[in-house]
């Protein structure tokens, strides 16, 4: 029998709330399977099973907070002998212990203030979906009273009697917080408490490189030309594969630092700092990025921006990223320095491709150049391979076709 | 399709991208950018979405210069009537 147990999703990640059950007893699942939904600190998260087999048991009602570690439910793998009958369900008749919704249904249902329980799911087993929100959304609109019309013209055959006086109210109390500002108080919180963790724990050193871009951006505007708008690529697909495959040559910042020593891993997963509308921002990973295609991994970049936009990533997205990258060039900025996110043990930044007097084989030209910097922890490299790092970055981005 | 329908259009395929946006107070001739904070993946995904509305590709090229709704609903009118 395996366990399921609340994961960590974040550095400080210390407890969970499970929101609901995807699955149900007696259910068989595989590997990579989304079972639950749970809601930490920075967002609602889809957990994935590690085991293949029956879902024997669940231990944790919707709606309990546990620490992370706790067994959730018991799973009996593929070939293990039944133990126990799965418990029955609800009999007929009597109330669902919880709705089955995605959390980016459950996010938007909150924005728009509808009660998802009046929702009528259309996904599989009934689960809302993004789309049964909208549309209930869509239909509250059509049934509201139409906006006031114009004040007639005509006086009103009796004065309207004056309101009565209303002593002033001392002090109103401030309007609650809606949901979505709770939820950016409390990623707000989760990003705080990691970053003050990183800065308090990781020694950190920085260096920085400026890249020629012309190579990249050429052949990037040649590429584009040829293909439809739905199969273009961004620049920023360039850096997180040159990241990558730069990692497979300093594998030591490919990695995390658990207890009091570094442990390097063998996929290159790396974590994409993602901004969210509103304020907030999280950094899900997009698993074996060494190994995927430009065309595949700008597929993946997509995806994954789309789902966190959403509120809707998997928890391997977020406890699998070996490395960050940010790229904060969009409004102007020109260097990065940034701040690991723990346990990893570096993060790597992009500023804004500009155009600068760039010397080349003697010759004074205008170039388009980018600032890339490496925040890295000095407990597990120094100067002299970090540099390496860029340098091999630098190097993989002058043969784009290659990448 | 007249203008009007192409600026509906348009800001059908704006309001995917930047469920936030209000085509009520969206200043037709400020910078999107500015007005709504989208980054260059909000930006493609825009430009599949005008693809996906009115049918017009628009090359990355020409997207640099399309700053405003207006100058978006002006190149794809153009484009449609050429």
């Amino acid at each position: 029998m395996a366990d399921f147990v609340m994961p960590a999703l974040g550095a400080d990640m210390s407890v969970g709330t499970l929101m609901q059950w995807l699955k149900q007893p007696g259910e068989t699942v595989k590997k990579g399977d989304i079972v639950a939904v749970v809601h930490t600190d920075k967002a609602d998260v889809e957990i994935e099973v590690f085991t293949s087999g029956v879902l024997e048991e669940l231990l944790v009602e919707p709606g309990t907070e546990v620490p992370i570690g706790t067994v959730l439910a018991r799973i009996r793998e593929n070939g293990a002998p039944a133990v126990a009958a799965p418990p029955p369900g609800p009999a007929p008749g009597e109330p669902q212990p919880h709705l089955l919704i995605s959390p980016s249904a459950r996010h938007l249902s909150e924005e728009l203030g509808i009660d998802p329980s009046s929702i009528a799911g259309s996904g599989p087993g009934g689960r809302i979906q993004r789309k049964d929100v909208e549309a209930a959304a869509a239909a509250r609109e059509a049934a509201a009273p139409p906006h006031p019309a114009e004040p007639a013209l005509a006086a009103p055959a009796e004065p309207a009697p004056p309101a009565p006086a209303t002593p002033p109210s001392p002090a109103a109390a401030p309007p609650p917080p809606s949901a979505a500002e709770e939820r950016n108080v409390a990623m707000r919180r989760a990003i705080a408490a990691a970053m003050s963790r990183s800065k308090r724990e990781i020694p950190h050193f920085y260096l920085g490189q400026t890249i020629d871009m012309s190579a990249a951006i050429a052949w990037l505007s040649q590429e584009n030309l040829h293909r439809p708008v739905t199969e273009r690529l961004l620049h920023g697909v360039l850096f997180l594969k040159a990241v990558a495959l730069a990692l497979r040559e300093v594998p030591e910042l490919n990695a995390v630092w658990q207890g009091d020593e570094l442990v390097t891993r063998e996929d290159v997963n790396v974590g994409v700092a993602i901004s969210l509308r509103r304020g907030g921002l999280v950094a899900p990973a997009i698993h074996r990025t060494d190994e995927l295609s430009l065309d595949e991994l700008m597929h993946a970049f997509r995806d994954l921006v789309s789902r966190a936009r959403s509120w809707s990533l998997r928890s391997s997205e977020m406890t699998d990223p070996t490395i960050t990258v940010t790229s904060l060039g969009e409004r102007g900025v020109e260097s990065v320095f940034g701040v690991i996110f723990p346990p990893q043990v570096a993060i790597v930044g992009f500023g804004m491709l500009v155009e600068r007097p760039w010397i080349s084989e003697g010759q004074l030209l205008p170039c388009p150049v980018v600032s890339a910097s490496l925040s890295a922890d000095h407990r597990v490299t120094d100067g002299h391979r970090a540099s390496a790092f860029l340098a091999a970055i630098d190097r993989l981005l002058q043969e784009p076709d290659q990448l | 399709m007249s203008r009007d329908e192409i600026k509906e259009a348009v800001l059908r395929a704006l309001t995917d991208v930047a469920p936030e946006a209000d085509p009520v107070t969206l200043r037709p001739d400020v910078e999107l950018r500015d007005q709504l904070d989208i980054d260059s993946m909000d930006s493609l995904n825009f430009v599949i979405g005008i693809h996906e509305q009115v049918g017009v590709d628009i090359p990355e090229a020409e997207w640099a210069r399309l700053q405003t709704l207006d100058q978006v609903v002006d190149y794809v009118a153009e484009r449609m009537a050429a």
